[in-house]
């Protein structure tokens, strides 16, 4: 899942070489921490956090294979 | 953007060089000349080697497919995908077993890929190209859907005398459901609230 996170944000910023992600795996769920150059945040954010969402909407859909939660958390480096 | 920049003896030799290492045809480059090649005297004494920069034009459909693939793959997803551009824009149609998963609740997942692939594949161009994907028809088969549920609607305002509300709906399904009313002459439409809980009032004419 974390694969798709780095796929679709590497896609979207302008440093793709300062993308990385974390995953902490918990019982019942992922947290997938996405952290992006900062000049790079409103790309993956948007406004309102149009983009976060669209994302979070996508990785979703992958997961429900997985039967587990996920959760997107956006960081700067 | 990719660019190289590569000397040879020639202009063309120069060229050539460039479009074997960016592995691209002659029509999907744009080249820049940046010293001419001279031949100096008698042809050894004092030449100079020519100098190009050779820059890969960006294509919105080529980066689209591209992006999709690559999400498609991690997803584990079989996917035939089709891709068409015409002046209204690049249609990218998918095709495979096990794709409800791509489209969602109501073309939610659908239009959140739909909002990612054109935002990353219209990044730093100068004309932005739409982009609409397509599952199995899926929006084929909404779009009749929608128009049968406005012509219902109406039949429903004009019936009672009143506002008819609709669920909220994003901009591309709203327009749907404005085109198919908007020449009847018995009640209008108008949209209200604000993204994403805009939605559709059909309203009598008195």
């Amino acid at each position: 899942m974390e694969e798709l996170v780095e796929i679709l944000a590497k896609a979207l910023v302008d440093q793709p070489e300062h993308v990385s992600v974390n995953v902490t795996e918990k019982e019942k769920s992922s947290v997938i921490q996405l952290r992006v150059a900062p000049e790079d945040m409103g790309k993956v954010i948007g406004k309102h956090g149009r983009i976060a969402k669209a994302m979070r909407t996508v990785v979703k859909a992958a997961a429900i294979k997985e039967r587990k939660k996920v959760f997107v958390e956006i960081d700067s480096i | 953007m990719t660019d190289v920049e590569k000397t040879g003896k020639t202009i063309d030799e120069a060229v050539e060089k460039a479009l074997t290492e960016l592995r691209v045809s002659r029509d999907e480059v744009e080249v820049e000349i940046l010293e001419q090649p001279s031949k100096g005297l008698f042809g050894f004494l004092g030449s100079k080697p020519g100098k190009v920069k050779v820059s890969v034009i960006e294509n919105p459909s080529l980066k689209a497919n591209d992006l999709l693939e690559k999400v498609l793959d991690v997803m584990d997803l079989e996917v035939e995908i089709d891709v068409k551009q015409d002046e209204h824009g690049i249609f990218i149609s998918m095709q495979g077993p096990d794709l409800g998963i791509l489209i969602g609740r109501r073309g939610e997942t659908l239009d959140a890929l739909q909002y990612l692939v054109n935002l990353s594949s219209n990044k730093d161009q100068e004309h932005k190209q739409r982009i609409i994907l397509d599952v199995e028809g899926y929006r084929k088969r909404r779009e009749e859907t929608l128009r049968g549920l406005a012509i219902k609607l109406a039949e429903k305002a004009k019936q009672k005398g009143r506002n008819v509300v609709l669920e909220p709906m994003n901009s591309q399904e709203r327009r749907i459901i404005h085109t198919t009313l908007q020449s009847r002459n018995d009640i209008y439409t108008f949209s209200e609230g604000e993204d994403p809980y805009r939605k559709i009032v059909i309203s009598p004419r008195k």
